[in-house]
């Protein structure tokens, strides 16, 4: 061995073989990041680390569970009553569904309003929709495996949805359930494909990150980067800006696994699954509710359910409809206030999906499904062409520091 | 606040409209405990009026440690019990007393039994009825002191009673409760609504025996990070004091 390798040590010896240690040098810690992030840039990373937690408990869960019709219900009480802590685990991977989708829902949400699907982002974006995507079918399939009332009938209702198809509608339902109901052999492959599908997220994420660190992020003023100066290293700046939203993050999380374990899942789902009594309402999982209105405000049942799939599906077409050359909405006071009001709509989706289907409920189910899809169809398009904007700021750090800055930006709005 | 108002478990469950008969729980809160005293007595209700009729078969007699008993006193409890075993090594299957680890055994063989002796109703095994029922403890305890007899005009069904806070008003179950219906070994007064309050902690007990194992370290944990979020802001606030 010469001197040089020597004093070099192990790890140059390993990286100039496999550059692990540069890879992480270059993604991790000199990695330059606009310095003007806010803290709705800490989502992605608490998506992971969710994601990662997601995987370990439901790993451990899956040491106990018993994936048959007639032990599955017991099985989680098993784990519930007497597996060492069984309890917690359960309750983290139960609230751990519920957390994600919310850090999901934000991170797309600050996408939107920062226009971060714009150019030269769009398959992070679409791989982003990706990710949504299998988090949705794995949830779903996760919901069925304790096989309580709400699993077994939400596990119905929308397997059926599938017969709506024509000619082939029949044979997918036929094919999903494995047999001419939900039954045991459908229990079985979803247990088999919860397990699989996150490992499928975890290969998006991994090319969904290829895809940010090709750019590197987006910024609140949309601005690309323009020089050295605006931009920090990842460590330490992003890296304990992070950690810091991780705390605060897993605080709200415990007090939910804690404390209020149940209070986002329904009731009836702690009763066994039975095939002859229907429950009085079948309501998904509160993350479903938006896209449940939607299929819901649609009488012809096939409408219903292709504009339900529609509803995310047009999230891929997003970087074509919306072409305005400026990407944040800071800058766009028009799009804006459709932005908020797109928000707005979303919450009451959310909220009418967990009325019954009657009266005004139908009525405002309408309502919003169709701001949801004029948003981008119609809104998007049209601001793209019309919507005038002031003169943006010349870089991120001309931004940042001109103090003059927000009274700017309140004058495009007049 | 976005989550409080789309929880499913809020907006539908309880499907009565008469307001629920609420009472001021000690296991409820962050740190919320059971009353030991109360869960005993609740669950000397469930052995000798429930369990004619209801099971709890997710609970082991073993689990009774968790309300105070000492393991000698939950082999004499189990002791009451007999249990199919077997097969044996004449490959029959035979009767033996239960053992602290054997789970409560229930009052029927099977659901088609139960319903036949209960008019064609089943009553539903106890273990989880105060988490299957949203505002359970309140709903449980108000169910049990609803009966009432039938509004004029109602039109009743064979064999149903009348009890308000029951989803659709008619219920198969005849009041089950009434003061003094047992007598309790403390000196507690057995009036219905301490016998209805009692029974009601007992089973929320069955339906979450990790209740304050969890809410403990719930404290712990939620302490820990707090601390550790507050030090984590002085760093961040440090490392970028030269930024911008």
């Amino acid at each position: 061995m010469s001197k040089d390798t020597e004093k070099k040590g192990i790890t140059s010896w390993i990286d100039e073989r496999l550059p692990v240690f540069t890879f992480i040098n270059h993604n991790l810690r000199d990695y330059p990041t606009p310095k003007n992030l806010n803290y709705f840039w800490n989502f992605g990373s608490l998506a992971g680390v969710t994601l990662v937690i997601m995987i370990i408990t439901g790993i451990l869960l899956a040491m106990q569970y018993t994936a048959d019709t007639d032990l599955a219900f017991d099985s989680v009480e098993r784990i519930m009553r007497d597996v060492n802590n069984g309890w917690l685990l359960r309750y983290i991977h139960m609230n751990g569904a519920s957390m994600f989708f919310i850090i999901v829902y934000i991170h797309i949400f600050r996408g939107l309003y920062y226009g971060s699907y714009k150019y030269p982002r769009e398959i992070l974006w679409m791989l982003g929709v990706v990710i949504l995507l299998l988090m949705m079918a794995t949830a779903f399939m996760g919901y069925v495996l304790p096989w309580g009332q709400m699993s077994f009938w939400g596990a119905t209702v929308i397997t059926n949805l599938f017969s709506a198809f024509p000619v082939v509608g029949d044979y997918i339902v036929t094919f999903l359930w494995g047999g001419f109901s939900v039954d045991n052999p459908t229990l079985t492959r979803f247990f088999v494909l919860h397990y699989l599908l996150p490992f499928a997220i975890v290969g998006v994420v991994a090319l969904h990150l290829v895809a940010l660190h090709q750019f590197g992020s987006n910024n609140p003023t949309g601005i690309d980067v323009k020089s050295d100066g605006d931009t920090i290293p990842f460590h330490p700046y992003y890296t304990v800006k992070d950690y810091f939203g991780l705390g605060v993050y897993l605080i709200i999380f415990a007090a939910l696994v804690f404390f209020a374990p149940n209070f986002l899942g329904h009731p009836d789902n702690y009763i066994p699954a039975n095939p002859l009594q229907t429950p009085a309402h079948i309501v998904p999982e509160w993350y479903f509710l938006p896209f449940y209105a939607i299929l819901r405000a649609v009488p012809d049942k096939l409408m219903g359910v292709l504009l339900m799939f529609a509803a995310v599906a047009v999230l891929f077409l997003l970087p074509w409809l919306d072409k305005h050359r400026v990407r944040s909405a800071q800058f766009r006071p028009y799009y804006k206030q459709f932005y908020w009001l797109f928000f707005v709509d979303c919450m009451i989706l959310g909220w009418v999906g967990a009325m019954p289907a009657e009266g005004i409920y139908v009525t405002i189910s309408r309502a919003a499904s169709i701001y949801y899809f004029a948003f981008f169809l119609v809104i998007m398009p049209i601001l793209s062409r019309y919507e005038k904007i002031g003169e943006l700021p010349s870089s991120i750090s001309s931004a940042v520091l001109s103090d003059k800055f927000d009274k700017g930006t309140e004058s495009y709005a007049k | 606040m976005k989550v409080m108002i789309l929880s499913p478990a809020l907006i539908s469950g309880a499907t009565s409209d008469v307001k629920l008969m609420e009472q001021k729980w000690p296991f409820k809160g962050i740190f919320g405990r059971f009353d030991e005293s109360s869960l005993q007595r609740g669950f000397q209700v469930y052995r000798e009026v429930c369990a004619a009729c209801h099971g709890i078969r997710h609970i082991s007699y073993r689990d009774l440690k968790g309300i105070g008993y000492t393991n000698d006193e939950i082999k004499v409890i189990a002791g009451d019990y007999e249990v199919v075993d077997g097969p044996n090594d004449e490959g029959e299957m035979f009767d033996r007393e239960a053992l602290p680890s054997d789970k409560f055994v229930g009052p029927y063989e099977n659901d088609k039994i139960a319903r036949l002796a209960n008019n064609g109703a089943y009553p539903p095994d106890l273990s989880l009825i105060v988490k299957a029922r949203a505002n359970g403890a309140d709903y449980l305890y108000s169910l049990l002191n609803g009966y009432k007899d039938y509004p004029e005009n109602f039109e009743a069904s064979e064999g149903m009673y009348y009890n308000e806070f029951y989803p659709g008003y008619q219920i198969a179950m005849p009041s089950p409760l009434m003061d003094d219906i047992v007598e309790y070994s403390d000196g507690t007064e057995a009036t219905q609504e301490q016998v209805a309050k009692d029974v009601t902690s007992f089973l929320a007990w069955t339906a979450e025996p990790e209740l304050e194992e969890r809410k403990s370290l719930g404290v712990k944990t939620l302490f820990f990070l707090i601390l550790l979020t507050i030090m984590l802001l002085g760093v961040k606030r440090k490392i970028w004091k030269d930024v911008e």
